[in-house]
């Protein structure tokens, strides 16, 4: 475990790393390197580094075109801005041309507290979730998301990384494989399994040992690929655990992993569902412990529900 | 001249207050809020028609579109009235009126929610846009960072301005030459920035943004059938000698020893 790291800063080492064996990995990033992460990048390569000023559309379009004369651009911003002012050059550029874009949404979630709800992104899962040929990654960790740089790479076409800013333990181990698309058991229990994305996989692995200690056995599921989906895993593992599931995402309730779980259950019988997910509103400042006891992101929030699936 | 002095005394006590509540938040964008500080209590102070009631629909409109710049407008809204003072020590904090960004469904007196950069432009423009067709007076002035200009729907907004002959409009670029990560020039490079506004249908005045007598005849002026277009030359940081011109200090919290030497600069005191 060790000390707390952002996944936003391991995305980066990665990418670095990679880096060094592959000459056409560039960054791209608009004027926010200091609070992406890619200026890790831009200190060991300055000649592979572009920043396009404080203009997101341009940021993806100028990749794409990187992209057309045979660069894999790494492109980042706050998810809020990359996501949302470029979201349809992404959609038209990018997915629909099926260029080799890497798009990195940093600041994600109701966890860059102080700068506000404009600031945080909770809908960026549901809008690159919608967009065909995309595919959508969201590391748990430090770790995690170290390795994420080359798992992007070695996939051609599209890819949505989602960060962020908010330091956690690691709860995988630097030795841990992953493979896109495949689910990843941190837990085996049989009394429910909870599914969860990014930061809330490391929610989940404490809220597991808070239910340990009310003699519920917990499986831990971390999505580190979120579409394509590992539904096959999804459901045994649910199944596994009688029916009962909680899925957990540091995103609007709508769109995000738990309508993607949910509609991947809807032909099992006996389902007993549950979501921790922001409820349909807007972030708002405050002291992140704040925040996220206020929208019921926390350890606490996940055991509660798992104890009503339980005992449903 | 008695006019300029109570604006400067105005000014020094503004950069005390939005220093007080950096201090008080630990995070907050002081660099952009004092190069904005002397237009931001110009035009409140001065020159905008402001009411008592913040929700008056007959009064100017004012639009801060580098929204970071907010702990300086939210010192300015408390000293007319609009927020009550006991909000000084929650910027930033849960339920506060003075989130983030500037919020104007929680904070009395914000014309337009801001923080994403280019939006609150392109808003004024619709602002003033509806005003005139509804033959409205209120004037609408929105204040811009030079890095903000970067975003390509500025320009949009610009050319629509100017398309739409608003000239109840007046758009203020705070050019401090600094954006977030490095010098303006250098990051992504604005060159004649003047002769771009000018080629986008703007009346121009350039003026040194921290002296009033330059300020006040400036952002009065009323043109006729275009907008009009302020470059306030000024400094990132201004007033603290150890933030100007400094990239650091973009969105920096004066630690140790720095609180009082910048207090002692502005002409105040610590009272943490
Ligand atoms: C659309 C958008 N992209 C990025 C940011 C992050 N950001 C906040 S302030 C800033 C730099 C702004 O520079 P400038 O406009 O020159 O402001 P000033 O120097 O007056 O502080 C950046 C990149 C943002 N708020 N909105
Ligand atoms: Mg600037």
């Amino acid at each position: 475990m060790g000390e707390k790291r952002a996944t936003r800063h391991g995305f980066y080492d990665g990418l670095v790393a990679l880096a060094r064996d592959h000459e056409d990995v560039y960054a791209v990033d608009a004027d926010l390197g200091s609070a992406t992460g890619s200026s890790i990048f831009q200190k060991a390569f300055p000649e592979r580094y572009i920043d396009v000023g404080i203009a997101e559309q341009n940021l993806v379009g100028i990749s794409a075109g990187l992209a057309r004369v045979g660069i894999v651009p790494f492109c980042s911003s706050m998810a809020v801005f990359v996501v949302g002012r470029g979201f349809e050059i992404i959609r038209n550029a990018v997915a629909y041309s099926r260029i080799n874009v890497k798009i990195i949404g940093s600041h994600t979630g109701i966890t860059a507290a102080s700068d506000g709800g404009s600031h945080q992104a909770i809908a960026d899962l549901a809008a690159m979730r919608a967009l065909p040929n995309m595919v959508v990654l969201s590391p748990c960790d430090y770790n995690q998301a170290k390795k994420m740089a080359s798992v992007m790479y070695s996939h051609e076409g599209p890819v949505y990384l989602r960060t962020s800013r908010e330091p956690v333990e690691n709860v995988t181990s630097e030795e841990d494989e992953i493979t896109l698309g495949r689910a990843q058991k941190l837990r085996s229990g049989k009394d429910v399994c909870i599914i969860a994305t990014g930061m809330m996989t490391v929610l989940a692995v404490r809220a597991s040992q808070i239910l340990e200690s009310e003699g519920i056995d917990a499986t831990i599921i971390n999505i580190h690929t979120i579409k394509p989906l590992d539904t096959e895993s999804i459901r045994e593992e649910v199944i596994a655990c009688n029916g009962r599931v909680v899925v957990c995402e540091e995103a609007n309730m709508f769109g995000g992993l738990s309508e993607a779980v949910a509609s991947s259950l809807v032909e099992e019988n006996d389902i007993v569902f549950a979501q921790v997910a922001i409820e349909d509103r807007f972030g708002q400042s405050g002291a992140t412990a704040t925040i996220l006891e206020e929208y019921g992101v926390t350890p606490e929030g996940i055991a509660q529900k798992a104890r009503r699936v339980v005992h449903h | 001249m008695e006019r300029v002095g109570a604006l400067q005394e105005k000014a020094r006590q503004i950069r005390i207050d939005t220093l007080d509540m950096i201090l008080s938040s630990g995070s907050g964008h002081i660099g952009g809020s004092y190069s904005a500080n002397d237009i931001l209590v110009a035009l409140y102070y001065d020159v905008m028609k402001i009411s008592k009631d913040p929700a008056d629909p007959d009064r100017d409109r004012f639009v801060l579109s580098k929204g970071h710049a907010n702990p300086a407008l939210y010192a300015i809204l408390m000293d007319v009235g609009y927020v009550p003072k006991t909000a000084k020590n929650t910027l930033r904090q849960f339920g506060s009126p003075f989130q983030g960004h500037p919020d104007s469904a929680v904070c009395p007196g914000i014309d337009c929610t801001t923080g994403s950069l280019g939006q609150g432009i392109t808003v004024g423009v619709g602002m003033a846009l509806g005003l005139k067709k509804q033959h409205r007076s209120q004037r609408v002035f929105v204040v811009t960072g030079d890095g903000e200009l970067n975003e390509g729907v500025c320009w949009e907004a610009f050319m629509a301005a100017s398309n739409f002959e608003l000239d109840n409009l007046t758009i203020i670029i705070d050019r401090n030459m600094i954006q977030l990560g490095n010098n303006t020039e250098k990051l992504m490079k604005l060159g004649d920035l003047r002769g771009k506004m000018e080629s986008f249908g703007f009346m121009v005045d350039e003026i040194d943004g921290h002296d009033f007598n330059a300020l006040l005849p400036a952002l009065e002026k009323k043109t006729v059938g275009k907008p009009h277009c302020i470059i306030a030359r000024t400094v990132k940081g201004k007033g603290v000698s150890y933030m100007e011109n400094n990239v650091a200090w973009h969105g920096g919290v004066p630690k140790g020893d720095q609180i009082a030497q910048a207090y002692a600069e502005l002409g105040g005191t610590y009272n943490g």
